[in-house]
């Protein structure tokens, strides 16, 4: 039944704008703490990037992230997204390094026999490489569960945050902590060079730091990422790829949400925040519709949210610059082809299909391909993560046919002489990439879609189309994510909240911010 | 103006367009920068100056104000958002003085906002701060541009200001009210379809109006009033002598009452506009402005401290004199400002910050005053008493038609 007003309108407790997972699973609690929730999405289904869709007739793809293994357990357990249709098609994908010019490396610590044939030291050297790292990374998780203490208050919450993590790397005991306070800073390149001297394999690693990220492996502050991946794969999980795509895990959260009792609309954009008396109030539609409620939760990123949604005549003038001055430009793309046969990659064996390749075959390649970004240009020789879906999930295409999915970088949002002309020419340069990998690969295409930043931020919403919002790095994480003012999902505005990647922890299909914000909702209000 | 046989950097500060005929007049050869200008301190002796200020008519170049062009069909709102005060309430052809703050509630100018035109404003600063104005323009429609350099300014001031500006051709000046913005052409002398643009405002606290002109007609605007106003002693001030003035109208001087919160390295040397005495520039009904949260916080809690008047003891100026609650100076309760011995209300008059529990009018405090007698110093404690603002207020200021004198 829809809440209304004593004059007969809608009215909800809350409002959540768009329904991407974070804005999902936002709804899903804040419904099971007794809120009438309101969830809507302006596309035509639920899921935002996070959706499966068909790129060519019966070819069907997640559409920006294709893997799973940043959510935790907690969230999909306490969703009951099992029961609601979330099944893994593939899970503990293995990852594999492929070259043009060499044979297939398996990224695997625990079988090191093809890179022990490359390197006898790297092959020691890996597994304790990743078990320190395992060890920051665990210090550092309950950093990205809970919403970020605010510094300079009275408060013994945002007291007992700080010493609750100052405990966790206290215990880390002494090596290891210098160990975090010494990489914590540095560049992915001289960590990687540090500990091995195999090509192939620090550009596999690497990749991993630099993955969606506005930098290169000799980019200052590139270890941060590779850590904050690994402390969110603490309560994630390994790489695993949900049956029917990420689009399934989409609708998995929507029923969820939906079970909690929160209600669910689709077409329905938001233009415009309602503001009175200083307090968020509703939403205006596209339409014209008014909509109100006593809190809305925004999942839009937040230049869209303060800048469009709200205005900046709701805000102060250095908050309004702190927004403006977001670093929020991706440089990741997204090629999906469709395909009459599996690709054949040379040397690569059948089984290693169905997991994830990584084409960054060394750090200078990486470093390389990352130069043309800083100067605008698209990478000559871009690095790319390729995942075939259909290996495990028939599914996704017409029988006997496949769908390859790759996010590729780096392909700068503000493209010199714009993308308009230019994108035919990348994804062909993508594609003759593949090629080398995998003779035969273009010549059996039969669709190709490449998104670009501007395609990612048109069909997503996403300003910049950076699919973590803004950009991940350490000057806009933890306490100063989006900005300062809005780093505990409450903003200036009372009642208005922010739940989507662009808040603390920041993006990956993770649903954290979508869940702290809910509790942070709650808590003010109990 | 740069002039254009010398390479900028030899000559670092710019000169006015009234600068050839200021130097002429200048007697003691004391000039200040001001804002990037140089501009006279002293033209003669500072007594001489005030004097003519509270008794004649003067000329004050005040070029160097920073002026902004802010138009644009969202030119209210973006000022509405900017400030504390309601510009919705500034009619066109008025001129409104307001004040602006960061995200803290804390103050980072003062200045006049002159509505020219239906979406047309102009506002006049102290400091440049294009940088704000322009990230307070985020999701406005608005141009903000800095015009300092295409207007001359002079202000006129005094008793017989009036009657001077009518000598000299500016026929129905008399009409305009305090706040009030006009247009007129210039004599004949200056061409076809010269004119200037006349605000009845002021930092004396007196009689007086501000020209706005274009730079080529500048000093001939200047030998005008100094013709048209020999009879009634007009003469050029420096920024010494009007600074008594306008201490004795109860005016603050940003850098000197208080330091704009975007320069302050310390935050507890930041001050909002309640405790500047300003909460009437400050409209909470009229939507959200930048400080607003802050302010409303600050207004619940009670300001922390406040800028006061002090009435002190004896005629020995109370300059950067420490305050304190008892005469031994054991409990230091704040700072003076501002101060000056008022030639016209015969008082030993101040500005000072003043903590909480003493800022009541009628509090009776210590001022701390250093004397050097021949340089030997000496420590004076002087009574000092809190006392309203402004100390000399006459009503000419607001009469209109001013009277001649």
């Amino acid at each position: 039944m829809m809440p209304t007003t004593a004059i007969g309108l809608p009215h909800y407790d809350c409002i959540v704008i768009g329904g991407g997972h974070n804005g999902l699973v936002c709804a899903a609690y804040l419904a099971r703490g007794g809120r009438s929730v309101l969830v809507l999405e302006a596309a035509s289904q639920v899921g935002g990037a996070a959706i499966t869709h068909e790129f060519a007739p019966g070819f069907r793809v997640s559409a920006c992230a294709h893997l799973l293994h940043l959510m935790p357990g907690s969230i999909i357990k306490d969703l009951g997204l099992e029961s609601r249709g979330l099944s893994l098609a593939a899970d503990r994908m293995p990852t594999t390094a492929i070259a043009p010019d060499a044979a297939p490396l398996p990224i695997d610590p625990e079988n090191p026999g093809v890179l022990a044939g490359l390197s006898g030291a790297d092959a020691a050297a890996f597994a304790p490489y990743l078990a320190r790292l395992r060890r920051l990374a665990e210090a550092l998780h309950p950093v990205l569960d809970r919403a970020p203490p605010r510094l300079g208050t009275d408060s013994w919450q945002d007291r007992l945050a700080l010493l609750r993590i100052g405990w966790r790397l206290r215990r880390l005991g002494r090596p290891d902590m210098r160990e975090l306070l010494r990489i914590g800073g540095m560049c992915v390149q001289d960590l990687l060079d540090e500990h091995f001297e195999t090509p192939l394999l620090k550009g596999a690693l690497a990749f991993d730091a630099v993955l969606g990220t506005s930098a290169g492996p000799r980019s200052p502050g590139s270890v941060f990422p590779l850590l904050y991946r690994m402390a969110a794969e603490v309560q994630g999980g390994a790489l695993a790829q949900p049956v029917g795509g990420l689009g399934a895990l989409s609708d998995a959260l929507a029923r969820a949400a939906l079970a909690s009792g929160a209600a669910i609309r689709t077409g329905s954009m938001v233009q415009r925040i309602l503001v009175r008396e200083d307090r968020a109030a509703g939403v205006v539609l596209q339409s014209g519709e008014q909509i109100s409620a006593d809190n809305v939760i925004s999942n839009a990123d937040p230049k869209t949210t303060f800048l469009q949604l709200l205005g900046g005549e709701h805000l102060d003038t250095g908050f309004v610059r702190r927004i403006a001055h977001l670093r929020a430009r991706g440089v990741t793309a997204k090629l999906h082809l469709a395909l009459n046969a599996l690709p054949q990659f040379t040397g690569l064996p059948d089984s290693a299909l169905s997991g994830r390749l990584l084409l960054a075959p060394s750090l200078d390649y990486i470093e390389r391909a990352f130069n043309h970004a800083k100067y605008r240009e698209f990478s000559t020789a871009p690095i790319m993560e390729i995942t075939l879906p259909t290996a495990r999930d028939a599914s996704l295409a017409p029988a006997g046919r496949h769908v390859l999915s790759a996010v590729v970088q780096y392909a700068p949002y503000q493209l010199a002489g714009g993308w308009q002309h230019q994108q035919a020419r990348f994804a062909d340069l993508v594609i003759d990439t593949l090629e080398r990998c995998a003779p035969g690969l273009a010549a059996s295409v039969l669709a190709v879609e490449l998104l670009t930043p501007p395609d990612i931020e048109r069909q997503f919403r996403i300003s910049g189309g950076h699919w973590h919002h803004a950009e991940l790095a350490l000057d806009q994480f933890f306490i100063v994510r989006p900005v300062p003012g809005a780093a505990q999902y409450r903003t200036p505005v009372g009642g208005l909240y922010l739940c989507g990647a662009g808040s603390h922890p920041g993006g990956g299909v993770m649903g954290i911010a979508g869940r702290n914000a809910a509790r942070a909702l709650l808590r003010e209000a109990a | 103006m740069l002039s254009e046989s010398e390479p900028h950097y030899r000559q670092p500060l710019l000169k006015t367009p009234f600068h050839e005929r200021a130097r002429a007049l200048s007697q003691v050869d004391s000039f200040i920068a001001w804002a990037g200008y140089t501009t006279v301190d002293v033209f003669t002796f500072v007594e001489q100056e005030y004097f003519a200020i509270r008794n004649a008519t003067t000329l004050y170049d005040l070029t160097p104000m920073v002026k902004y062009r802010i138009a644009g069909l969202d030119a209210l709102r973006f000022l509405n958002h900017l400030m504390t005060r309601d510009i919705g309430k500034l009619r066109c052809g008025r001129v409104a003085y307001s004040v602006w703050c960061n995200d803290d509630g804390h103050l980072i100018d003062d200045g006049t906002v002159f509505r020219l035109g239906d979406s047309e404003y102009r506002l006049c600063t102290g400091e440049r701060q294009l940088d704000w104005l322009l990230d307070s323009a985020i999701g406005f429609d608005v141009q903000v541009s800095e015009v300092t350099e295409d207007t001359a300014a002079l202000a006129v001031q005094g008793p017989t200001s009036c009657a001077v500006l009518r000598a000299f051709g500016l026929s129905g000046v008399e009409r305009l009210k305090p706040f009030e913005l006009a247009w007129f052409a210039l004599p004949s002398t200056f061409g076809a379809d010269s004119q200037l643009m006349i605000s009845r405002t002021g930092f004396t606290g007196d009689l007086g109006y501000e020209l706005w002109m274009r730079p080529e007609d500048a000093e001939d605007v200047w030998d005008g009033l100094m013709q048209a106003g020999r009879e009634c002693a007009i003469r050029p001030i420096g920024s010494r002598a009007l600074n008594m003035a306008r201490i004795e109208a109860g005016f603050i001087l940003p850098n000197v009452d208080f330091v704009s919160s975007s320069h302050t390295l310390q935050v507890e040397t930041e001050r909002s506009p309640i405790e500047l005495g300003l909460e009437w520039l400050v409209d909470f009904n009229k939507g959200h402005f930048t400080g607003r949260r802050a302010l409303l916080e600050e207004q619940r809690r009670g300001p922390r401290r406040r800028l006061v008047g002090l009435d002190i003891e004896g005629n020995k100026p109370a300059h950067n004199a420490l305050l304190y609650a008892d005469k031994y100076g054991r409990k230091a309760i704040g700072s003076v400002s501002s101060a000056t011995w008022s030639p016209t209300c015969k008082r030993n008059i101040a500005l000072a910050m003043v903590d909480a529990p003493h800022m009541a009018t009628g509090q009776k405090i210590w001022a701390e005053i250093y004397l050097n007698r021949e340089l030997v110093w000496e420590r004076r404690m002087a009574r000092a008493q809190v006392v309203e603002r402004p100390f000399f207020a006459p009503e000419r200021r607001r009469a209109t038609p001013p009277a001649d004198y």
